[in-house]
């Protein structure tokens, strides 16, 4: 028996981070937004790893940030610990990881959603969605209750039909100990979408004082913070906590080749896909057999509690297996686990259904974020949580739907991954994704997305002018070092040399001196008289641009090339075998696909150099 | 569009060969190639439908005479700004026309292109545009069935080898990068030069065996110099003598220089007996010793005759100086005659020295082992191994150039993430002659060679 309860514009269906961006974005366009939550207390929880950012995912967060989303701005409000990582790998690969409070993220997103205009919480599972014609008319919860909704936006994460897996024993359940949405699939499937099985897995959660910290290799964070938000101010931010590294021996992995047939992977219980980038520790150890030892971090969970993490240790032996090869390890020798290692499977969607707005192509206004979407990891949930929630209010405020370019960002490289190449394991976004990696810096985010967040309305006119001056003084800046010629002197020779490169026998612009590696525009200021002061983020960006201007410019080049193919819009639906000319195999990606434009035609494997030509023709035959 | 050029009659040795260059920047390159005389105008500044008289001569170098047709956008064949070249018909003349614009900016044509581009631009019908798709879809399949000859040949195998030690570099460097805490060793940018290195010899390599089978197809473009006198026309009547069949004959009427092709064992020769290089004031004579020198420089292979019976000239050292890292060998002539030449000394600038007498077949021997030495016919085998044509060509010339840009980068001391792009421009290019795409090989590389993950 099912009653009407109220109408919305958008409806977000999962509370985790995909969901929290998007009702947040939805409701901040003005959208009459609801999310749902099997448990109002499992909002922006982190299951995994009480971590946010890491490479190319701290990017992502860096760019959900410039786009206005809420993620690298509750970072900065509760994280422990903070880390630069490749510091000295050059500036394209910098990522930021912190270590995060979790029960207080949990709170702090929770309450930004509680306090924000145009959204409601609702705990509530949701059972059905319902379609009239190909658009979506509403939603059913599970005790009964009908929301008439003009969008909705699926980001279920690992609750979908989850199923966890601890040895040979397994059980219906979402993560940490969650209830399981065990109802929407038959829906979605009824709709005509393709539901697949993933699976991923967590480690154990430990006591405080049953590790021994003097056994371990202490790791602290960086003394100078970088925050993630754009307008958080980096002077006020400390580090409260340390992390520790551990090593597996060759006893730990005696322990697990011994007990390897009582892992459901192993013997073969679990058929679902795991991601190959987070694999578990059975696993490392029985592909890697010749490494005699593997890494283990030691990770406190957040300030109010005793509860560590062991990231590197994702199991899903039995219980009294993990005991055994934890004792094994040295630091660990009486450890005490509080939450034990397990893994799950869950249901997801295959993203080639998907648009780049990340609308289902099957059911106008039903979009897809997150895991649900066959990604893995937080950052990367939020990402398309934020890209959907956008377009699901601008779908329904009748304006035109934004999609990112691979140029633009890692947001728009990993959505464009996910709906042309698909994916076959859970995906995680890592820099060497990008083929335009030194544009796509953390540093830059604002540069590149500041100027769309504002178009949209996530970002406010304050913000958006404290950017274009910050933008001004750079521009001004480096115009200023190209022009200016710095002043022949013995002192600047001698720090020429003492950094390791030529001295100079004539003068020359100080852009010329910047562009050696070797020197920075730091090192320049005492023979810079005329030089003002300038922020830390103006003067990393003056020095960065110009060091790399011959590599950005030949990254340019390429976008350019690539843009013109991406500008040869395909009609879609549109069925390629009555394309003449194409090869067997293009036809049926391409129907699969239905790539948008030219550009995505030509990433999709299987369609050849000859095909892409065959389209281009057939292309311009239609005017 | 992009700039394309190619030859477009037969190649060959016809009487005249036609280059055509299409695209919005073909005016400026034939701007920068050729030096009117019956006008006063560069090809820019000419009307559509005019030709002109001059010839082609870049950074000081002068080719061939030509007449160049001008056609201006929308009327042309293309429907873009196009410039016809015709010169003499040679093939070595013609090629290297042809590479000149290339290295001016334009890019080799595709199978087909300048009629792609005609139908784009709205010159054709759709029963003619049908049949152009046709040639096209049908030159993916035969390119197809190339690249599947590919596999099993041993280009594939040679091109694979580089390809995957850099997807195994760039493996490394991506997850010493994406994977910081995980204790994946440093890549020791020596290390990294030298793999580098390695793989840009290879690609050298290939390129150099490439323009081997070209030469083995097409001649080896030969040149005779030395001094006046020195017995450059025994030399080449020497060549010619032993010689049953001349292949061609090609009349260097509007040159000072012979050309003779002639067949040396499996070698196929085309010698240029040029003018004998000196100093002089004459100012006809300048020109032909000017012309000799440029031949010199723009030879496949050097023939430099010295006479045993005189002591060594300032010419002399003139000609071992412009041979040094050029295919050369040096051929004393007058071997009947007492030696009053320094041959230590020629024998120390030339790693080959071959020693004949007018009379005295002896050296031809030693000159074709000499030629198998350099251009390694014995070991080709011309069904596989060699790049098919310039479009597989250029994308390992690219990649080499990358290759190059990534170890001076090295060098010059940039972070690996700008390192990285240039090698992932390299291997773009390679993969790209088997339809790969790097971004998806180095991920799988990660994960198949390194433990990483949490």
């Amino acid at each position: 028996m099912s009653y009407y309860i109220d109408s919305y514009d958008v409806a977000v269906i999962g509370a985790g981070h995909a969901g929290v961006e998007a009702a947040l974005a939805s409701a901040r366009l003005g959208a009459k937004t609801a999310l749902f939550t099997i448990s109002l207390d499992c909002i922006a929880n982190m299951p995994c790893n009480p971590s946010i950012g890491g490479t190319a995912k701290g990017h992502l967060v860096r760019e959900i940030d410039a786009l206005g989303g809420e993620m690298g701005k509750a970072a900065d409000e509760c994280y422990i610990q903070s880390r630069m990582l490749n510091r000295g790998k050059g500036p394209a690969v910098h990522s930021l990881r912190v270590q995060a409070d979790r029960v207080k993220y949990h709170n702090h997103m929770k309450h930004i959603c509680e306090m924000q205009q145009n959204l409601d919480i609702k705990q509530a599972e949701v059972t059905e969605i319902h379609a009239d014609d190909g658009h979506i008319t509403s939603i059913c919860t599970r005790l009964g209750g009908e929301y008439k909704v003009k969008a909705a936006i699926v980001a279920t994460g690992t609750y979908l039909k989850g199923v966890i897996h601890v040895g040979d024993v397994s059980y219906e359940s979402g993560p940490d100990a969650a209830l399981p949405a065990n109802f929407l699939s038959q829906s979605l499937r009824s709709l005509g979408i393709e539901i697949r099985r993933f699976k991923t897995g967590t480690p154990s959660r430990v006591h405080m004082r049953s590790i021994n910290f003097d056994a371990l290799e202490k790791q602290d964070g960086d003394d100078d913070i970088q925050p993630f938000s754009f307008e958080t101010d980096r002077y006020k931010m400390k580090n409260q906590v340390s992390c520790y590294v551990a090593y597996t021996n060759e006893e730990t992995h005696r322990v697990i080749r011994e007990n390897i047939n009582r892992s459901p992977i192993y013997s073969g219980r679990i058929h679902a896909v795991g991601p190959r980038y987070c694999p578990s520790i059975e696993d490392k150890i029985m592909r890697f057999s010749d490494k005699p030892r593997h890494q283990l971090f030691i990770e406190p969970m957040g300030l109010g509690t005793d509860e560590y993490y062991l990231q590197g240790m994702s199991s899903s032996l039995p219980e009294d297996v993990q005991i055994a090869f934890l004792h094994t390890i040295k630091g660990l020798e009486n450890v005490e686990i509080m939450r034990n290692a397990y893994a799950i499977e869950y249901d997801c969607c295959n993203p080639l259904d998907l648009k780049h707005t990340l609308e289902f192509k099957q059911v106008q206004g039903l979009y897809g974020a997150g895991q649900f979407n066959g990604t893995s990891g937080y950052e990367e949930a939020a990402a398309q949580g934020l890209i959907a929630g956008i377009n699901a209010a601008r779908k329904v405020q009748g304006l035109e739907e934004i999609t990112l370019p691979r140029s633009s960002s890692y947001i728009g490289t990993l959505i464009d991954d996910l709906v042309i190449k698909g994916c076959s394991d859970p995906y995680r976004m890592m820099t060497s994704r990008s083929e335009y990696r030194l544009l796509l810096r953390q540093d830059n985010a604002d540069e590149r997305l500041t100027p769309i967040g504002y178009e949209i309305g996530l970002i406010s006119e304050k913000r958006y002018n404290a950017f274009l001056e910050k933008q001004e003084q750079i521009n001004a800046e480096i115009k200023r070092m190209k022009k200016t010629t710095v002043v022949l002197s013995g002192e600047l020779n001698a720090m020429l040399e003492e950094k390791g490169t030529a001295p100079l026998a004539s003068a020359v612009r100080f852009a010329d001196l910047i562009r050696r590696p070797q020197i920075s525009y730091d090192d320049l200021a005492p023979f810079d008289p005329e030089r003002k002061p300038l922020s830390y983020e103006v003067k990393e960006q003056v020095g960065l641009k110009i060091e790399y201007e011959g590599y950005i410019a030949r990254q340019l080049m390429e976008v350019e090339h690539v843009s013109k193919l991406e500008k040869k819009k395909l009609p879609s639906p549109l069925d390629y075998k009555a394309i003449t000319g194409l090869s067997l195999e293009a036809v049926e990606k391409l129907n699969r696909i239905q790539p948008a434009s030219i550009g995505q035609a030509s990433r999709i494997s299987g369609v050849s150099p000859a095909d892409v030509s065959v389209l281009i023709i057939w292309l311009s035959q239609q005017k | 569009m992009n700039t394309i050029a190619a030859i477009s009659t037969p190649r060959g040795a016809g009487g005249i060969s036609v280059i055509r260059i299409s695209g919005e920047d073909a005016f400026a390159i034939a701007d920068k190639i050729f030096s009117p005389i019956s006008t006063k105008l560069a090809p820019s500044q000419m009307n559509g439908y005019t030709c002109a008289y001059g010839k082609i001569i870049a950074d000081k170098e002068y080719y061939d005479d030509c007449i160049l047709t001008v056609f201006k956008a929308p009327k042309s064949y293309t429907g873009e700004n196009v410039a016809e070249i015709s010169c003499h018909g040679g093939i070595a003349v013609t090629e290297s026309i042809l590479q000149l614009i290339y290295s001016k900016g334009a890019s080799p044509a595709g199978a087909g292109e300048f009629t792609k581009r005609a139908f784009l631009n709205g010159k054709m019908n759709l029963i003619q545009a049908e049949a152009v798709m046709d040639i096209i879809s049908a030159e993916g399949k035969a390119s197809l069935r190339c690249a599947a000859a590919l596999r099993e040949g041993a280009l594939f195998s040679r091109i694979n080898a580089v390809s995957v030690k850099l997807i195994h570099l760039l493996g490394e460097i991506g997850a010493w990068v994406d994977y910081p805490e995980e204790n994946i060793p440093e890549v020791d940018s020596h290390a990294m030069t030298e793999t580098l290195s390695l793989a840009a010899d290879e690609l050298e390599k290939i390129l150099a065996d490439y323009d081997c089978g070209r030469i083995i197809r097409e001649g080896i473009d030969t040149a005779i110099v030395g001094k006046p006198n020195v017995g450059k026309s025994t030399l080449m009547n020497l060549l010619s003598g032993c010689e049953r069949s001349i292949v061609t004959d090609i009349a260097g009427t509007t040159r000072d220089i012979v050309e003779e092709s002639v067949r040396l064992g499996d070698i196929v020769l085309r010698l240029s007996d040029t003018a004998g290089i000196r100093d002089t004031e004459d100012i006809v004579e300048g020109f032909g010793v000017k012309k000799a020198q440029n031949k010199i420089d723009s030879a496949d292979f050097i023939l430099a005759v010295f006479d045993n019976s005189e002591p060594l000239t300032a010419e002399d050292i003139e000609i071992a100086d412009r041979c040094a890292e050029r295919n050369a060998a040096a051929v004393i002539n007058k071997t009947d005659k007492e030696t009053l030449l320094d041959t230590a000394y020629i024998e120390s600038r030339f790693r080959n020295t071959i020693y004949i007498s007018a009379g005295n077949g002896d050296g031809l021997t030693q000159l074709q082992n000499v030629l198998s030495d350099i251009f390694k016919t014995n070991s080709i085998d011309f069904n596989k191994g060699i790049l098919a044509n310039e479009r597989q060509r250029g994308c390992v010339r690219f990649a080499l150039k990358a290759l190059n840009e990534s170890i001076a980068a090295l060098e010059q001391g940039y972070t690996l993430d700008a390192v990285n792009i240039l090698i992932d421009d390299a291997e773009n290019s390679l993969l790209e002659l088997t339809g790969e795409r790097t971004s998806e090989a180095v991920v799988n590389e990660v994960f198949s060679h390194f433990c990483v993950g949490k």
